[in-house]
């Protein structure tokens, strides 16, 4: 488990993602791995480990969900979403556009969405990482795909159709 | 064509299609408008995810993620808990031997307990031992004799061999304290521990020993010093001396 801090980097990447606030996603991060060292012994070595550690911070913020909706504190989908440092100014406004629209999809939407684009994991890794069937994997890669593009669409004024004033 | 089934169009999107195939789904999209601007759209989020987020891989992952990764630190922890623990044990003992009535004096007063505890808890820190840095001594002695209400100095132990690390404000049982860090060249670190309470009255040096750390102790008018470290008596004491020297208000 020498190589764990090596994981550091995708571990933040994908919890800031996933919940759009950076000290809520590094709390994440810590959870997953103090979990990770506690059960280092249940971790195949002719596994990933990287999916290994995916696959404990799904379960932890699954479990978070469920205690936050128990709480009937801020959900997910309303935390307000951070831009990014190094956003360029023409993709600005669709970066911001883009932290919104994620926001607003459900939990398992985003898992799916965002462990095969921004993780590029395949669709059997991913479907391994959420311990659900790969067709369920494919269907809600569809939803969450077509819900981002309503949602960005409805967002970016320059994508209205141009009126013709005669 | 026929329509190419939902995942291809997942496949295609990702790059996750064998060229002859891909070729198929793009030829077939050049045909379907509407569905040519779905999968563009799709690429876009993907695009546009990487924009977001690809540059979290580039920042310094904050220490407490650093260590939490290392089980080489969990060791050090364990130390720190082993330390604490002893010393909480110290304080039970100390309670029940006051309701047996042994005097006062034998009980290790607030002030050495507690610079005590705070040596413990903050010299092991390798990434984070203080709050500022002797770089910013100017900075770091105007921000804590601010804190503490009352002038602070830095006294100098270069001649006994430990330099300033740096300071932190901590909580205190009446209020702000000041910990001031040094360390030598083999990396042993020693704490000053800076309080104030108008109550004082003057006292000469005083010794504790809680555990594995010695503390000298004493009281110049309002404020309360306390020099922590974890070496000889003789040597800790030649130390403290020196920032008695420096610091008593009389000189």
């Amino acid at each position: 488990m020498v190589e764990l801090s090596e994981h550091l980097p995708r571990l933040r990447r994908y919890a800031r993602a996933l919940t759009g606030d950076r000290y809520a996603a590094d709390d994440l991060v810590q959870d997953t791995v103090e979990r990770a060292l506690n059960k280092s012994a249940l971790w195949r070595p002719d596994s990933r480990l990287d999916a290994w550690l995916m696959t404990l911070m799904h379960n932890i913020f699954v479990n978070q969900l469920r205690t936050a909706a128990g709480r009937h504190t801020d959900s997910l989908e309303t935390l307000p979403s951070e831009p990014s440092a190094r956003a360029t100014q023409a993709d600005g406004i669709e970066v911001r556009d883009i932290h919104g629209a994620l926001a607003r999809l459900s939990p398992e939407q985003r898992e799916v969405l965002l462990l095969v684009t921004l993780e590029e994991y395949s669709y059997d890794e991913t479907a391994l990482i959420l311990d659900i069937p790969v067709g369920t994997v494919m269907s809600r890669l569809s939803r969450a795909r077509d819900r981002m593009r309503q949602l960005i669409e409805d967002r970016a004024p320059g994508t209205l159709p141009l009126k013709v004033v005669k | 064509m026929n329509r190419p089934l939902e995942a291809e169009l997942h496949a295609w999107t990702d790059g996750r299609l064998d060229e002859a195939r891909s070729a198929a789904v793009s030829q077939w999209l050049q045909e379907n408008p509407e569905e040519e601007a779905r999968l563009l759209a799709w690429k876009r989020q993907k695009e546009l995810l990487h924009a977001a987020f690809d540059p979290v891989l580039e920042e310094p992952a904050p220490a407490r993620l650093e260590e939490a990764a290392q089980p080489a630190a969990n060791p050090r922890r364990w130390r720190i808990a082993a330390a604490i623990g002893w010393l909480a044990v110290g304080i039970t003992t100390g309670y029940t031997m006051r309701g047996a009535s042994v005097p006062e004096a034998a009980a290790t007063p607030p002030l050495a307990r507690n610079a005590a505890i705070a040596h413990v808890v903050y010299t092991p820190e390798v990434r984070h031992p203080v709050e500022v840095g002797a770089d910013q001594e100017a900075h770091l002695v105007q921000w804590l004799s601010k804190r503490l209400g009352t002038p602070l100095k830095t006294p100098r132990f270069v001649a006994q061999g430990f330099e300033l690390v740096g300071g932190r404000l901590l909580p205190g049982e009446r209020g702000p304290v000041a910990q001031f860090m040094y360390q030598d060249r083999d990396g042993r670190r020693l704490t000053l521990y800076v309080r104030t309470d108008p109550n004082n009255h003057d006292t000469a040096f005083r010794f504790a020993q809680e555990g594995a750390v010695g503390v000298f102790y004493w009281l110049d008018h309002k404020v309360g010093y306390a020099l922590s470290g974890e070496m000889p008596r003789d040597e800790l004491l030649r130390i403290a001396e020196a920032a008695y020297a420096q610091l008593n208000s009389v000189n």
